[in-house]
């Protein structure tokens, strides 16, 4: 199960969407957010729907890869949709003991359950289509105006740029661990939730402990490579808008006019 | 200035709030004693020693990562204690890690690469040029845009490398820059290494415990319990065997076999370190 988290992860490519400068898709990311919370019927959503499949097909990011990610989530989704079935209130279709489903009940839960798939899936593929040195270099430039007000916008993104890197690297380290202490008799898999968490105490705590190592050896290395804030600092790859940024962002705003327009005029 | 590395007797003390910690050696007992060593541009040298020898903390002195508790280091004539040259004297003295993983900051493969010239305020053209020019120094270039989690250990250790080459340094230190690899990566290491001291001239400092790693280097250093106790060719230091495993070194296997040869009365020459250059001894003694 571990493996599937790709959180965060960027799988290199070279399509219109890995091309666009990282801020537009973050402003893109955002924009797409405030549209999916604000759609509320079938229409507005089926647009949403639309949308996310044609930047999915342009960004060729393999579908499988996004549902593995989903994974994760499965239990969040399978709670979310029950609890909404069943205490939705409304005219019961189909009711047992002390349970009574509506037809409300279903709409509402598939709604919801789509909705929060579909803002997984908008995120995954800012990660999965921006290298991470990218995703904090549109963030900073993003937040630049808050250097003003002494924000330490710089720290702040490398930290962020740092935590994405480790992700895989500490994931393989929890599995390395793991097999290690199940070898010793470890069970991670059974009991209940208390006895479940309780287990993961021995596996957190030799985490954490090569984690700080980690990050001792990281910082030496850091400053080995020169590395001394972000004075000075230029970058490989120069930030540009062009000409598909624009165009990117006339679609944004197009997207969150429809959906909005659709909603008012209800 | 021929001398690129020069320390004048350097003592180094870890103090108490950083000792104990982390597996770094207690406190009051210097962990260097008057260490004067020169380190000439161009050449290869490796650094040999036990456990607890002092070997890493002088990598890290040679950049000014830690600061002398006593003498001075300086490179190219810089002092590593000058603040102003500092960052000079870390673009000059590349750092290779014993774990690649924890010295790899950013992935793609190209933009860890990038990182230490994005430091350094090089202009978005050049570190371009730099990091191709990095990764086909060590071989890497085809893989570029890969992952580097994805990648083997030996070829994580050469983008480790890359890293350090794409300041244009004049010299590496590569602390153990193998014991976490597989033979293969080890060779892989190896190979790069050599090349880069023989066709780019880098200057290399090799600091490590396998003995075979040691016997093209054109000086080999022996250090032991903070101090340098052998400083000369290879093959002047392995026809002193009894000697390093006295000092809970060993020797390579081909040295040792000349020496075993020796013992038991036969007239071998023990300097011949290569599996040819053993082979051809024992040959010649053997008509």
């Amino acid at each position: 199960m571990l493996r599937d988290i790709t959180l965060g992860q960027y799988f290199p490519g070279d399509t219109v969407v890995h091309r666009l400068d990282p801020r537009t898709k973050i402003c893109m990311v955002v924009v797409y957010l405030v549209a999916l919370f604000t759609a509320n019927d079938a229409v507005s959503m089926a647009i949403m729907a639309c949308f996310l499949g044609l930047v999915i097909a342009l960004s060729r990011v393999k579908l499988r890869l996004l549902l593995r990610g989903l994974r994760p989530l499965l239990i969040i989704l399978t709670i979310t949709g029950l609890l909404n079935m069943f205490l939705t209130p409304g005219e019961p279709i189909v009711s047992f003991w002390v349970f009574n489903i509506s037809a409300e009940g279903i709409y509402r839960a598939v709604f919801l359950v789509v909705r929060i798939v579909m803002m997984v899936m908008g995120t995954f593929i800012l990660t999965y289509t921006t290298p991470p040195m990218s995703l904090t270099d549109g963030l900073e430039s993003l937040m630049g105006p808050l250097k003003r007000i002494r924000v330490p916008v710089h720290e702040l993104t490398i930290i962020m740029s740092m935590a994405l890197r480790f992700i895989p690297t500490l994931i393989e380290e929890t599995d390395k661990i793991m097999s290690a202490q199940k070898a010793r008799g470890a069970d991670f898999e059974t009991g209940n939730l208390f006895k479940r968490a309780k287990a993961l105490i021995p596996l957190l705590i030799p985490l954490f402990i090569s984690a700080f190592r980690r990050a001792d050896e990281l910082a030496v290395a850091m400053e080995s490579r020169c590395y001394h804030g972000g004075e000075g600092r230029t970058r490989m790859r120069g930030l540009k808008f062009r000409r598909r940024d624009a165009l990117t962002g006339l679609t944004g705003a197009a997207l969150l006019a429809a959906v909005i327009g659709l909603v008012v005029l209800r | 200035m021929p001398n690129l590395i020069q320390t004048q007797n350097l003592t180094f003390t870890y103090h108490a709030a950083e000792s104990g910690a982390l597996g770094t050696p207690s406190a009051a007992a210097p962990v260097l004693r008057e260490i004067n060593l020169t380190i000439q541009r161009g050449t290869f040298v490796a650094v040999v020693g036990a456990n607890g020898s002092g070997k890493s903390t002088l990598a890290k002195l040679f950049n000014g990562i830690l600061l002398p508790s006593g003498g001075k280091v300086y490179v190219d004539g810089m002092d590593t204690l000058d603040e102003a040259t500092i960052l000079e004297v870390r673009r000059r003295i590349g750092l290779v890690f014993q774990n690649p993983d924890n010295q790899i900051v950013s992935t793609p493969v190209e933009d860890d690469v990038a990182f230490a010239p994005e430091n350094l305020g090089v202009p978005p053209a050049e570190i371009r040029q730099r990091v191709d020019d990095a990764l086909k120094a060590v071989g890497m270039y085809d893989l570029r845009r890969h992952a580097p989690h994805l990648l083997s250990g030996g070829q994580k250790q050469r983008v480790a490398i890359a890293g350090v080459i794409a300041m244009r340094p004049e010299c590496i230190v590569l602390d153990e820059p193998t014991a976490m690899l597989d033979p293969i990566g080890r060779r892989e290491v190896l190979d790069t290494v050599r090349r880069l001291n023989a066709e780019h001239g880098i200057t290399i400092v090799l600091i490590t415990h396998h003995m075979s790693e040691c016997i093209d280097a054109d000086h080999l250093v022996v250090m032991s319990e903070g101090e340098i106790v052998m400083d000369d060719t290879p093959k002047a230091v392995f026809t002193q065997a009894d000697r390093l495993t006295e000092l809970g070194l060993t020797v390579p296997p081909t040295t040792a076999l000349l020496h075993e040869l020796r013992k038991s009365g036969v007239d071998v020459p023990v300097d011949a370190l290569t599996i040819n250059a053993c082979a051809e001894a024992i040959y010649k003694t053997f008509p």
